[in-house]
């Protein structure tokens, strides 16, 4: 079983007792234990089940590369499923719970697949769930979906309770990775002068040194730490974040880190997680290097560990993982796992090193302490269920013939190391296959390159493939120096720290264990743990033509878990060269993505949620509508009242009562969002002739004109009134979500098409509050004012004139958006609120009625004036909605033109805008299409057009809506058919779109 | 996340101060075009994996549009340069060159 020792626990504070629950349980660990490790003190061994066959998972790692210990953790609002049990750190109340088993951990039903496992090999869904048709989505798709997924989501109705912040921060070099190798390369950078920003993932500076041994400069690794960080800790350019682990590396030198602020401490004030947003001239990565399993049968028992592993918990958290463990190698660093075990006074029974004459100094040392070593041998199977029982031992060269079966509860296995070189490759880098270390390593001639095309990444120390403490101090001197070289500091040249270890004699490279297993073994022989991925999976693959590492990733999910592979890509992809009779680098590696490992979404938002999550644009007059009780729209990033509801009254109402209000009497509008561009200069009307379908050059002074926009490909973008406010001098209006949009739409073909045009655009939306006072009563109510003519006269329809009402200086434009007599008043954005104030005091004796944006809709409906995301959709031209009233015939060009006379622009088969009545006054469906005869290909029913607004009219009181429609304007009077909702049709009768006052009569007094 | 020198304002730009604009140095065709030129001039774009000419615009911040030579691949920046020409500068053309001997885009060799 697994228990704490009494000796060893380097990072463990024995004097402060942890207390924690799994599964409901009360543990006990110590401070600075992981989850994994205090777990394991706990004889908890087994921690989850695996994705596909619910196999019992246990921990096989002791860091972030872990595929087994995945927990969810917390409770309530704080919960988070698939977290690491090898990197959370446990705390007082600490809870966590096991996944992916029903009804628990121990009875698991799912492990029926397991007995199933024949079938469910490699592609299985692909093949099975094809046929017959119909079962899928009646039958496979929801039982796969009830089975599929690791952990439970969190409760969606719950708002994450704690708080993220973005952090930028900006540096010569950024050293990725605290191991002996990331200290020496910062400390290098450093004294030449460069700032340092030095991020190490765990709460510890060090890496494996203090576990691994040696010496370092005659000193022990630890004390060489200890020293190092004091020095880095005293230079004024340099800066070491423990607990910040770096995400990614992208273009130009930008790189993400995430620090964990309180994971270890959840009663600690501020931010939990932070994303670090760094812009680094150089980055070095000394991210060291992951041991990889080796492919026996039964390696995913728990029980069977990396050998690095077992030497970390037993080293770091004084915890053995077994009494009598079994150590399986085709290297020499394993032999550190039996020496410390022994030396800790627990048993090895037996070495089982796959190399013919077996290992170099550290072998001997074993043997010393009289560990018996067997040379050329292999772990033929491991036998045991939900813990390792025995090992069966036969030989490496052979099929799997067991001349041995011994007794153990724990196996250390190692494969050798693969250079973590994920940062490396983030943005570019290229790899190289090291056939002495067999893994691959990052190329230097092929690194990634920044702006200037010169490299940005150094790999250093392991993560190099620099394995030996000599080799990874040199490496990571000159990986210093040519940082900060490259980064313009002068660094000189500098001896690197001596570095004293076991000379080790090289590896043998093994992917299968024995190399000639047979296919009971292989289909026992795990490479992805999490994801259920075995050898025969993959060979399976390459038998069935998937050649390519990418698509055999995909075909047998390796690789594809939570854990991106860390401990599976290597082994797999050397199982699946093999297979196709290639050579390893052939076969090449995945893409590493970013992240390194997950992290929080709510880093990523940081401090964009809630209110903060987008800015509010407010007119100066929302104070008011907010409280008299608006009910908001959001319109781009607007807020606009739909409606003002008042007291017990239903929005519908509230809407119609505004509408019949407005035509009967008197009604305001708040039009402050609209857009008002500012278009100036001699071309400035040459200008908008190309930018309208208008001609708006030849409109006078104090004029105005509704205009069109379109984009290049001639589809209909925007649409506004244009006013002239001198010779030189126009305003134009566009929608409310159009006026950024149209404004550097302006700006792009101003600078880029036509920069000799002398005209300068303004977006001056925000300047001016707008109100738009409509109804009958509208001039009596700015008469009332006093300041200005506003009488027909004076004022016509169509025109605009500066002055001013009751003291406040105006611009008024007699423009209607309803059909109504309406003025468009515009004040200095500071004097709106006031203005609007005095309005609504004036106009009382009218019944004045404030009204949103859904009476507005209505009433332009009834007029049959379009409106632009409603009646447009990015596909619909000008011409498509009779609007060829106000396209130009005598200008060369617009904008739009040229695509409006394509073949398709001109099909006299496009739907064309019509008005729609149902013959019982009922409302249609908004989206409803107009339904044709007979059925397509696919057995739908075929269209002939469809509704683009659709209102109940209070003014006419019965449905009313506009439509594109089939040869629409010639079918007058015509009644067609309309989808309801299901199989449900409604009649409807194709009329003209003017509802109401279709001679302008109202408008025009 | 690109780095790009706005060749007005002098400001080493982060991508999210940019608005990426397309492929540069298009030729406008307008109502008597062919179908063809025009067709061509839509919807037809250089996708080299190497060099591009490029349109950005300094959006949130000087608003400016301006060019910039970049290597798709290797996202090498050989530089900006005013939007308010038609073509290339020679002498960034000569340092693309030197770098990428055989250099092609479009009828630029």
């Amino acid at each position: 079983m697994s228990t704490r020792v009494q000796t060893q626990g380097r990072l463990i504070d024995r004097d402060r007792p942890i207390s924690f629950k799994f599964n409901g349980t009360l543990l006990k660990g110590y401070q600075g234990d992981t989850l994994a490790s205090a777990l394991l003190a706990n004889d908890q061994m087994l921690i989850g089940r695996s994705f596909k066959y619910h196999r019992p998972r246990g921990v096989v790692a002791s860091g972030s590369e872990e595929p087994n210990a995945l927990v969810g953790l917390g409770e309530g609002d704080r919960f988070e499923p698939n977290q690491r049990a090898t990197t959370t750190e446990i705390f007082h109340g600490l809870t966590a719970t096991s996944q992916n088993h029903w009804p628990s951990l121990n009875y698991d039903v799912g492990i029926v697949n397991n007995v199933l496992s024949r079938f469910l090999s490699a592609g299985f869904y692909y093949k099975m769930f094809i046929h017959p048709r119909p079962f899928w989505k009646h039958f496979y798709e929801p039982f796969i979906r009830h089975s599929a997924g690791l952990g439970k989501a969190p409760n969606p109705e719950v708002r994450d309770a704690d708080r993220y912040e973005h952090f930028y921060a900006f540096t010569d070099v950024l050293v990725i990775g605290g191991g002996v190798a990331g200290l020496q390369s910062a400390l290098t950078a450093a004294r030449a002068g460069a700032k340092v920003l030095l991020l190490e993932q765990t709460a510890h500076l060090g890496g494996r040194a203090p576990v691994d041994g040696g010496t370092i400069d005659g000193m022990e690794p630890e004390a060489w730490v200890e020293k190092a960080r004091a020095e880095l800790d005293a230079l004024p350019n340099t800066q070491v974040r423990t607990r910040t682990m770096g995400a990614g590396v992208y273009d130009h030198g930008y790189v993400l880190g995430y620090e964990r602020l309180t994971d270890h401490a959840p009663d600690t004030p501020g931010p939990r997680h932070r994303l670090w947003r760094i812009r680094a001239a150089q980055v070095i990565t000394a991210t060291g290097a992951i041991e990889r399993p080796l492919s026996f049968a039964g390696n995913d028992i728990p029980g069977v560990m990396l050998a690095s592993a077992v030497r970390d918990y037993l080293v770091n958290y004084g915890v053995s993982p077994g009494d009598r463990t079994v150590v399986v190698t085709n290297n020499d660093d394993a032999y550190r796992t039996a020496i410390a075990l022994v030396q800790a006074g627990l048993k090895v029974p037996v070495i089982l090193d796959a190399r013919p004459t077996g290992g170099g100094a550290l072998m001997d040392e074993a043997k010393a302490l009289g560990i018996r070593v067997e040379t050329g041998a292999a772990a033929v199977k491991v036998k045991g269920a939900k813990r390792v029982h025995s090992v069966c031992i036969g030989v490496q060269a052979g099929e799997g013939e067991v001349l041995e079966e011994v007794f153990c509860d724990a196996i250390a296995m190692s494969g050798g190391w693969s250079p973590v070189v994920h940062l490396w490759s983030h943005c570019g880098g290229k790899l190289t296959w090291d056939a002495g270390q067999a893994a691959f390593r990052p190329d230097h001639a092929r690194a990634p390159t920044s702006h200037d095309g010169n490299p940005f990444v150094i790999a250093a120390g392991a993560a190099d493939g620099a394995f030996h403490l000599k080799d990874v101090l040199q490496n990571a001197v000159k990986a210093g120096e040519t940082a900060a070289t490259r980064a313009g500091g002068k660094a000189e040249s500098s001896a690197a720290p001596r570095g004293d270890a076991p000379e080790e004699a090289p590896l043998a490279p093994v992917w299968m264990m024995p190399q000639g297993a047979k296919k009971q073994l292989r289909m026992k022989a795990w490479l992805d743990y999490q994801n259920d991925v075995k050898v025969s999976d993959v060979q399976l693959a390459a038998q069935e033509g998937f050649e390519s590492v990418e698509h055999t990733k995909r075909y047998t999910t390796l690789g594809m878990a939570t854990d991106q592979g860390k401990l599976s890509n290597i082994n797999g992809l050397a199982t699946l060269a093999n297979a196709l009779d290639e050579d390893i680098p052939r076969v090449g590696t995945t893409t590493f993505r970013p992240p390194y490992t997950p992290i929080s979404m709510g880093a990523i938002a940081g401090e964009a949620r809630g209110e903060i999550f987008q800015p509010i644009r407010k007119t100066p007059m929302h104070a008011w509508h907010e409280a008299n009780g608006a009910h908001w729209e959001p319109v781009g990033h607007w807020r606009r009242p739909y409606a003002f509801p008042r007291k017990g009254e239903s929005v519908t109402d509230a809407v119609h009562r505004e509408v019949l209000a407005t035509r009967n009497s008197l009604g305001l509008l708040d039009a402050s969002t609209l857009g008002k561009i500012i278009v100036k200069g001699p071309d400035a009307g040459r200008f908008l002739d190309m930018l309208y379908t208008n001609m708006m050059s030849t409109l006078k002074p104090g004029k105005c004109r509704y205009g069109l926009m379109c984009s290049e490909n001639g589809f209909l973008t925007d649409d506004g009134v244009v006013a002239r406010i001198d010779e030189d001098t126009f305003l134009c209006h566009t929608t409310t979500g159009g006026a950024d949009r149209i404004h550097a739409h302006m700006e792009e073909w101003l600078q880029t098409e036509w920069w000799d045009w002398q005209v300068w655009t303004v977006n001056a939306t925000e300047q001016f509050a707008q109100v738009a006072v409509v109804g009958p009563n509208a001039r009596k109510l700015l008469e009332k004012l006093g300041g200005m003519d506003v009488s027909k006269d004076a004022l016509g329809f169509m025109e605009w004139k500066d002055g001013d009402l009751a003291g406040f200086p105006v611009r008024v434009y007699r423009i209607s958006f309803s059909g109504e007599l309406s003025y468009e008043i515009a004040v200095p954005a500071n004097l709106g609120r006031a203005f609007w104030d005095k309005l609504l005091e004036a106009g009382a004796e009218w019944d004045i009625t404030p009204y949103g944006t859904e009476a507005l809709h209505i009433m332009r409906a009834e007029k049959g004036f379009i409106m632009i995301g409603d009646e447009t959709d990015g596909t619909v031209i000008p011409q498509d909605l009779g609007l060829d009233w106000a396209i130009s015939k005598k200008k060369d060009d617009y904008i739009g033109k040229r695509a409006q006379a394509r073949s398709h622009m001109t099909d006299p088969k496009r739907w064309k805008l019509v008005g729609l009545e149902t013959l019982d006054g009922s409302t249609l469906m908004d989206g409803a299409y107009a339904v044709a005869e007979g059925t397509n290909e696919n057995g739908q029913t075929n269209t002939q057009g469809r509704v683009t607004s659709t209102y109940h009219s209070p003014t006419l009181n019965k449905g009313i809506a506009m439509g594109l429609v089939l040869n629409g304007p010639d079918r007058m009077g015509e009644v067609i058919e309309f989808t309801n909702g299901g199989d449900d049709r409604v009649k409807a009768r194709i009329v003209n779109p003017v509802f109401f006052d279709p001679e302008g009569e109202k408008q025009n007094v | 996340m690109l780095l790009l020198t706005c060749p007005y304002c002098g400001v080493a730009a982060e991508e999210t101060e940019l608005h990426a604009g397309g492929e540069a140095h298009l030729t406008r065709f307008g109502p008597d075009s062919s179908d063809a030129d025009f067709t061509s001039y839509l919807f037809h774009r250089e996708n080299p994996k190497g060099v591009h000419f490029e349109r950005w615009r300094h959006v949130n911040g000087c608003g400016k549009w301006f060019h910039a030579a970049r290597d798709t691949n290797t996202l090498e920046v050989f530089g900006t340069y005013s939007a308010q020409t038609t073509e290339p500068p020679k002498d960034l053309l000569g340092k693309i060159r030197e770098k990428r001997p055989g250099f092609r885009w479009r009828d630029i060799a």
